[in-house]
């Protein structure tokens, strides 16, 4: 306990730089969002109209809008269900004693450090249609080959699983570490009570995982949310908005179609969203992590 | 029966390591390869060739690009470190109402994508006559940053004992000469892990990058490749040696540093 704060305010200061940058950047931008949302700016234009609340009523009617929001959750829910899964397999794999191990691990951690555009330019080579690698194997069984990013369907999966690949190295880490930290005794006192190796996994590692699973899944969740570069990499969001996500969506209403007010309705939405989504799961993972 | 399942580790083991690698292999392929042969892609090129660099490198103007990324990122990092860890102390040490709130407040920021915000921030760059300005780009990354470099540092200054603050006072330091000469320098374990942390990202931003860099000479690595790629889709393989050229920087510091890296996203994670 301490026993007193000896503190004079002006020591506060020090955060002071920092509280600035916050206003500047977030909050002043943040408000500025909410206005321009009411509008119909164009974006550069000095003059613009209030329009109350239409641009929300015509997101709500944009089927554009339902497809990307269906989009933006397969990539924030799917890659979250992926890289966690993976990323514990990996782990639990490469805790064991196994020579080289560190050098799998350096490998699948590898694409984390390298620029997820990039990481879309590389994985657009497998899915291409002409000369594609996978196609290239397809052919070799005799089969046709197949213009894998033409689908948005299979596009959102394929950008999906690039992102997994990319990021699961994160996951893994974390697990590996959170791992490490379980003490040995918590396992052979289950053994002596004759806990097999599921059992075990089921009462004593899962729930001693539980902060680590908490921090991934709010990473990956609002990574996923967010996603960008990889989907500019390989379809640019399309065909049409076939494979975008709101983050593609909002670039190419401010910059390609002009429409500001509608833009900054959409981007405080999706503020909105990954907020509700991120922090429910918090609560929600919270709950359920035992103390040591 | 021991030794089969050994053997089918191991096996799993080398799945997972080739399959990890092959993106790499194939990017290694494509950029070795000359445009004339058309080879598939999963074959070693016959002749391997230096020209796919040559022309990425002169096309994409890559050598401009690394010193514009090396800018951005020593500054936001720089101000990063500098900002963060001046907020950290206070709100560590002095926990009071207002405080915990400001620590919340900026806690709470992590939550916001920047994309979110993308109009406005935009217009307010463009106000600023901020596009095209390194000092944009760095500010934005570095309010960005902030909220992850402060619940760092706050966290790693609570593990610091308050004794070693009283000893400070007790020889008639003031508080700003307690932090900079006594905590400080016991921050280095966590502000490796924030330079690493933030210092990839920065270096990788893309989404602020091409808002706020239009200009080819301010752009940095994604920005001019991705310039460079829309513009020669056609020569796969001067695309190939672009990527590889881009990612080489920071593989190379990865593959060095790898400890510290694979520590510090522990570390980071887990003093959450």
């Amino acid at each position: 306990m301490r026993k007193h704060i000896r503190t004079s305010a002006w020591i506060n200061l020090m955060y002071l730089p920092a509280l600035i940058m916050f206003g500047l950047f977030i909050f002043y931008p943040f408000i500025q969002g909410v206005r321009v949302s009411f509008t119909n700016w164009n974006g550069y234009s000095p003059d613009f109209q209030w329009v109350g609340l239409d641009k929300y009523k015509a997101l709500l009617q944009d089927k554009n809008v339902l497809i990307t929001i269906k989009n933006t959750f397969i990539y924030g829910f799917g890659s979250t269900i992926l890289q966690n899964f993976f990323g514990l397999l990996y782990a639990i794999f490469l805790d064991r004693n196994l020579k080289g191990k560190g050098i799998v691990r350096t490998i699948v951690y590898l694409p984390v450090i390298i620029s997820p555009l990039i990481m879309g330019y590389i994985w657009y080579f497998f899915f291409q249609y002409d000369g594609g690698t996978i196609n290239d194997v397809l052919g070799l069984f005799g089969k046709e080959a197949v213009d894998w990013l033409a689908s948005g369907k299979v596009a959102v999966w394929i950008i999906t699983f690039v992102n997994t690949y990319q990021y699961m190295g994160i996951a893994m880490i974390i697990y590996l570490a959170g791992l490490q930290s379980i003490p040995k005794d918590f396992y052979e006192a289950a053994d002596i009570d004759g806990a097999g190796g599921w059992i075990k996994f089921k009462r004593v590692t899962l729930p001693l995982l539980m902060p680590s699973i908490t921090i991934n899944v709010i990473v990956n969740i609002i990574g996923g949310l967010k996603l960008f570069d990889v989907i500019i990499a390989m379809t640019n969001g399309g065909p049409g908005y076939a494979s975008s996500s709101l983050s593609t969506m909002m670039y190419n209403l401010y910059f390609a179609r002009q429409d500001a007010g509608y833009a900054a309705a959409l981007g405080n939405v999706m503020f909105l969203m990954i907020a509700v989504i991120s922090i429910t799961a918090l609560i929600a993972l919270r709950r359920r992590e035992v103390r040591l | 029966m021991k030794n089969i399942s050994r053997v089918s580790k191991y096996v799993c083991l080398i799945l997972i390591g080739v399959f990890h690698l092959i993106p790499f292999y194939i990017l290694f392929n494509m950029a070795f390869k000359s445009s004339e042969e058309t080879t598939s892609k999963w074959r070693f090129p016959i002749q391997a060739t230096w020209d796919n660099f040559a022309n990425a490198w002169e096309q994409a103007h890559l050598s401009r690009a690394l010193g514009n990324n090396l800018i951005i990122t020593f500054f936001a990092v720089l101000l990063v470190v500098l900002i963060g860890a001046l907020a950290s102390y206070p709100l560590a040490r002095f926990q009071t109402k207002w405080n915990q709130f400001v620590y919340m407040l900026s806690i709470s920021c992590l939550i916001v994508p920047a994309l979110t915000i993308l109009v406005p921030l935009y217009k307010f760059i463009v106000d600023l006559g901020g596009i095209n300005t390194y000092w944009a780009v760095i500010m934005t990354q570095v309010t960005f940053s902030l909220p992850m470099t402060i619940f760092l540092f706050t966290g790693f200054i609570n593990t610091v004992p308050r004794e070693l603050d009283d000893a400070g006072l007790i020889d008639g330091s003031s508080r700003i000469g307690i932090f900079f000469r006594i905590i400080m320098p016991l921050l280095k374990p966590i502000t490796s892990t924030v330079i690493i942390l933030i210092g990839l990202q920065v270096w990788n931003d893309y989404q602020f990058s091409i808002f706020f860099l239009q200009k080819p000479t301010v752009q940095t690595i994604p920005v001019a490749l991705s310039q460079f790629i829309s513009q020669f889709q056609n020569q796969v393989n001067w695309v190939a040696a672009g990527c590889f050229i881009g990612m080489l920087p920071m593989t190379v510091v990865y593959l060095f540093l790898q400890k510290y890296f694979i520590k510090g996203m522990a570390d980071g994670a887990i003093k959450g």
